[in-house]
């Protein structure tokens, strides 16, 4: 028997003489008749590979993908670039097919990349601890917010600002229910924290304080300054963080932050449809024993040779049971592996370019977007890759007219955010060309223009 | 420390923690050979803080090794009054001297009489040895 194949009928002849059974139905006598179908499952009749292939293709051409359509929709997952060497290295059976590295000495490149994931994420963040990553950006955020309900001695408040991920917050609050904590939102004032409203928030009472930046809108939040109600109060400052504009934003933790954590797909991952992808999470030494998630460290074999292994597994649940850090199981190593060669891919110098590019582009875009008819920036703070627009149409159908030409236009605000209702968030990717981005302007003008004499 | 070793000196409390009183007010806590042996190597201890009340019993403090973290027990009830900060530095301490420089707090007692429900050297080491 192959490791791949499953067992032939005269395997489990085999294996049923071995053990003095008659047939596969006898081990299952235990089960009493009333309980048992008695019939075949009702599925229907197999299809050969082909008739699959053909059913499959006809289902996935009902949606629409980023080839098909110039995607200026952001919302905390980009249309970037993935470099064909990403595949060619995470699709080697040594880093797809395995689990958590549990047995180190089977599992030294594995671990190895992982310790350089976290290294790579620890440089970036300018925090020196790292985790292997978790599932994705929002659950990071919860976690973070039951680490430092943990670390603060038995205060319960959690104050966010408006400004971090709408799934965040919502999974920070389905998070919060179980942990019995108390989670107050600030809300925004010209695109990003109203840094007054923060400061009334924050008490001697709150565990910690949560911002993002770029924040969701788009704005770069001056998360130095608005830490500094955290600091005032003894609570901790979390901060998610878009890891492709850390090379040309101050990183958080030279900000003032005990921890930088975030959605990591804009690095090597598509977009996949929403995922998989993974979190990361980075914070200050002092907070090392009640971080989530595995860390990979670095160490000598018995010979004195260097090594890797999953260490302080004495915060994971499979040894803390009930006072783990965290009960993450699954390994999202894969899509952090992609990360980490993208990076290394890049370089330096190419990441920091990337992100100036990025920054410019994005001026650009703003810029030509603004000027369009019905049209005009939500907000004037500056922005890195993301920005948000006042339509004087309705969102929603301008969106509908755009894909119709073939763009998709960015995501509609007011889904999430009633006080941005006319507001639409575009984001820019090095994928987004002059040429496409002064055609959406042509484009959106035009549309807007339509609704309005629709309208009328 | 290689061999087991249950001091007279000392009161001990199932879950394999140490009274040592000092007058009638104030006790020193750890925890025993035993209990460090089962351990394995200690990397790691997260103290109460200065003032925190203890409760018999109750756990007041962790312990980690390599392979597991613990809970550490209460012997008695009282009032944290000083912390072991060397263990900071040296968590090994409680491998290598559980008695001595492992020692995990000292405590003003709430209820000195909770002695008595505590057992001697040789009960204790009774109960470790018989499993």
């Amino acid at each position: 028997m192959t490791r791949y194949t499953s067992a032939t009928p005269d395997d489990r002849a085999e294996m049923l003489a071995a053990i003095g059974v008659e047939s596969t139905a006898d081990l299952f006598a235990q089960i009493p008749e009333p309980l048992r179908l008695g019939r075949p499952l009702a599925l229907p009749a197999g299809m050969s590979e082909a008739e699959v292939y053909e059913r499959l293709a006809a289902l996935a051409a009902r949606n629409a993908d980023c080839e098909e359509q110039v995607c200026f929709l952001g919302a905390g997952m980009y249309d970037h670039y993935v470099p064909a060497i990403v595949d060619a290295i995470t699709q080697r059976s040594e880093f797809l097919t395995p689990y958590t590295p549990y047995q180190p000495e089977i599992s030294q490149g594995g671990l190895q990349a992982m310790f350089e994931f976290q290294t790579a994420m620890s440089e970036l963040t300018a925090l020196p601890v790292s985790n292997a990553g978790l599932y994705e950006g929002p659950s990071s955020v919860a976690s973070a917010a039951y680490l430092a309900l943990g670390a603060s001695k038995g205060r319960r408040r959690i104050v966010v600002s408006r400004g971090v991920h709408p799934h965040s917050r919502e999974t920070l609050a389905t998070y919060s229910q179980g942990f019995g904590a108390e989670v107050e939102e600030v809300g925004l004032d010209g695109g990003v924290t109203d840094a007054a409203a923060l400061a009334r928030a924050v008490d001697g009472e709150t565990a910690a304080v949560f911002l993002q930046s770029p924040n969701f809108l788009g704005a770069i939040e001056d998360v130095e300054a608005l830490g500094g109600a955290a600091e005032e109060h003894g609570a901790l400052l979390i901060v998610a963080v878009d890891p492709m504009t850390l090379g040309v934003l101050r990183p958080p933790g030279e900000q003032g932050a005990d921890i930088a954590l975030g959605e990591g797909q804009p690095l090597g991952n598509r977009l996949d449809f929403g995922g998989p992808s993974f979190g990361f999470f980075c914070g200050s030494e002092e907070l090392i024993r009640k971080m989530p998630g595995r860390i990979a460290g670095e160490t000598d074999d018995a010979d004195g040779r260097r090594g890797f292994v999953l260490t302080l597994q004495t915060r994971e649940q499979h040894i803390r049971r009930e006072k783990a850090t965290h009960n993450i199981c699954t390994a999202q190593a894969l899509n952090a592996l992609a990360a980490t060669i993208h990076l290394a891919w890049l370089g330096r110098e190419g990441f920091r370019e990337l992100g100036e590019l990025l920054v410019r582009r994005t001026a650009y875009a703003r810029e030509r977007l603004a000027a369009a008819p019905g049209v005009e920036l939500l907000y004037e703070a500056p922005v890195a890759r993301e920005f948000a627009l006042r339509l004087d149409a309705p969102v929603d159908r301008v969106l509908d007219r755009c894909a119709e030409r073939g763009i998709a236009a960015g995501y509609p605000l007011g889904r999430e955010y009633p006080e941005y209702e006319d507001g639409l968030l575009v984001a820019i990717t090095e994928r987004r060309t002059k040429a496409q981005i002064d055609d959406f302007a042509e484009v959106l003008g035009a549309a807007i223009s339509a609704e309005m004499v629709a309208a009328s | 420390m290689a061999d087991a070793s249950y001091p007279d000196d000392l009161l001990y409390h199932d879950q394999h923690d140490w009274a040592r009183l000092e007058g009638d007010e104030h006790a020193v806590f750890g925890v025993t050979w035993y209990a460090q042996d089962s351990l394995g190597e200690v990397v790691f201890y997260d103290p109460p803080e200065v003032g925190a009340a203890i409760n018999k019993d109750s756990s007041y403090a962790e312990v980690e090794s390599v392979k597991a973290v613990s809970d550490v027990i209460a012997p008695m009830s009282g009032e944290i009054v000083e912390v072991n900060d060397v263990l900071a530095d040296a968590p090994e301490q409680i491998n290598d001297d559980p008695y001595g420089e492992g020692w995990l707090v000292k405590v003003r007692l709430t209820a000195p009489g909770e002695a008595e429900a505590l057992l001697g050297a040789e009960e204790y080491r009774k109960l470790v040895e018989n499993g």
